[in-house]
């Protein structure tokens, strides 16, 4: 629909960050490279897909926050010095931190379809989406919900060993 | 009917420890892997080891069984066997490349779990270990469930110190909670490297907020002990050999074997308890 495509119209490249192993750096990642683009002077935004782990607002220091909708669907935090980096995360749903996301897959889908088109991300350069480990329900929720859209590819993260 | 099978098959099962994290890459396979030569090297014990993580199946590799192949009998499917008394299953079986990526959504997944629970022929076991992949999702709803026909003495919950993994880890101590899963005690993995040559102590992942043990406390939840980081062990992981056997004198093999016989203990208590009961 059309107010689908309007959130995600404004967004130039999308880019995922991607694994398969777990712990090997993909938050990580993905904070830095929103910051190193922001300093680039980039307009730049984070998808936190990762629902029973999310880790990034921890790193940027927003793990307190709420969110809340407007006319155009959730508005994102907006994080980093210049508080420009517009970030969505399931961690702003929870009541309390520590509460387990315990979903199967099914509901996780639901909730990632609406991450992906429900968000009043405005205009931006790059759109980081950052993942779980493994090859399943969240990755492919994600990748078939950002097919319409601007996806500029995956760049996959790992350690030696 | 399903739960009755389960349970046939499950019967001659004494114990079932679950390792969990909730984070990923903490080292939940490490640990499973050397949790079951730990055990299995009292060969009067039968170990099993059920690799339940689909998508990234580890333990095929670090068994040192990669390339092996499932084998059907009129019993079911059989384990692969490292040792006479240790037999493993995983996904990894399965595969016909190492490469191949299983992407599956969670039904199909459970439906492979509940196949390994009910249809290998693991024969009369001391100890079921089942490493699980990271997370809260279905692998650990289903696992669960599945193994209600049987029991699960436990879950041991693996961590490294840094504050993003304790938040994971948190969520999933309160995953075992909800599910009325009891928790034998958290491991903290990479915890201080002792360099070789200097054996000066370096905080590789730094415990910014007390670490595992710490949060034990607060949680009111055991704390099994910490294992620090020795470069040996990816090695052995790497190339499918036990930690354990190749590195006797490490200080994390002096953790491990440790770690190991308090899950022992437990499990032997919780054990005695049962049949107190009955």
């Amino acid at each position: 629909t059309l107010a689908e495509r309007a959130n995600l119209a404004g967004v130039q490249h999308i880019l995922l960050v991607l694994s398969g192993k777990g712990g090997v750096g993909k938050s990580t990642l993905s904070t830095e490279l929103a910051l190193a683009l922001r300093h680039a002077g980039k307009r730049v935004g984070i998808l936190d897909v990762d629902l029973c782990g999310p880790s990034i607002p921890r790193m940027l220091r927003v793990q307190d926050s709420a969110v809340h909708q407007c006319d155009s669907g959730w508005v994102p935090v907006f994080v980093g010095q210049d508080k420009a980096i517009a970030l969505m995360s399931i961690g702003f749903l929870l009541e309390r931190p520590d509460d387990a996301v315990v979903w199967r897959g099914p509901k996780k889908n639901a909730l990632i379809k609406q991450f992906v088109t429900d968000v009043a991300w405005g205009d931006l350069d790059f759109l980081i989406v950052d993942t779980p480990p493994g090859t399943s329900d969240e990755h492919i929720s994600t990748v078939e919900a950002l097919r319409p859209y601007q996806m500029l590819g995956a760049v996959l993260v790992t350690t030696p060993q | 009917a399903e739960a009755a099978e389960l349970r046939a098959r499950l019967r001659a099962v004494r114990h079932t420890v679950l390792v969990l994290s909730g984070k990923g890459g903490v080292g939940k396979s490490t640990f499973s892997a050397l949790l079951a030569h730990g055990l299995a090297a009292d060969e009067t014990k039968q170990v099993a080891l059920l690799d339940i993580d689909i998508c990234g199946p580890s333990i095929p590799k670090m068994m040192g069984l990669e390339g092996e192949q499932v084998h059907q009998s009129g019993s079911g499917w059989s384990p692969v066997y490292v040792e006479e008394n240790l037999g493993v299953m995983s996904v990894g079986f399965l595969l016909s490349s190492p490469d191949d990526a299983v992407i599956w959504r969670g039904p199909k997944k459970n439906g492979l779990i509940k196949q390994f629970l009910r249809d290998v022929d693991w024969g009369e076991v001391d100890y079921l270990i089942v490493d699980t992949p990271p997370g809260t999702s279905d692998e650990h709803l289903s696992i669960v469930q599945y193994l209600s026909a049987t029991h699960i003495d436990g879950a041991v919950i693996v961590t490294t110190p840094q504050e993003v993994s304790l938040q994971d880890v948190r969520k999933e101590i309160n995953f075992c909670r909800k599910v009325k899963l009891p928790i034998i005690g958290v491991v903290e993995n990479m915890s201080g490297f002792v360099c070789p040559k200097c054996k000066n102590e370096s905080q590789i992942f730094p415990p910014t907020t007390g670490g595992a043990e710490k949060m034990c406390q607060n949680l009111n939840v055991s704390f099994l002990g910490k294992v620090p980081l020795d470069p040996q062990i990816g090695k052995s992981c790497d190339r499918g050999q036990s930690f354990l056997a190749e590195a006797p004198e490490s200080p994390a093999t002096l953790s491990y074997r440790n770690i190991i016989q308090r899950i022992e203990e437990y499990c032997e208590q919780h054990h005695l308890q049962e049949e107190k009961i009955m």
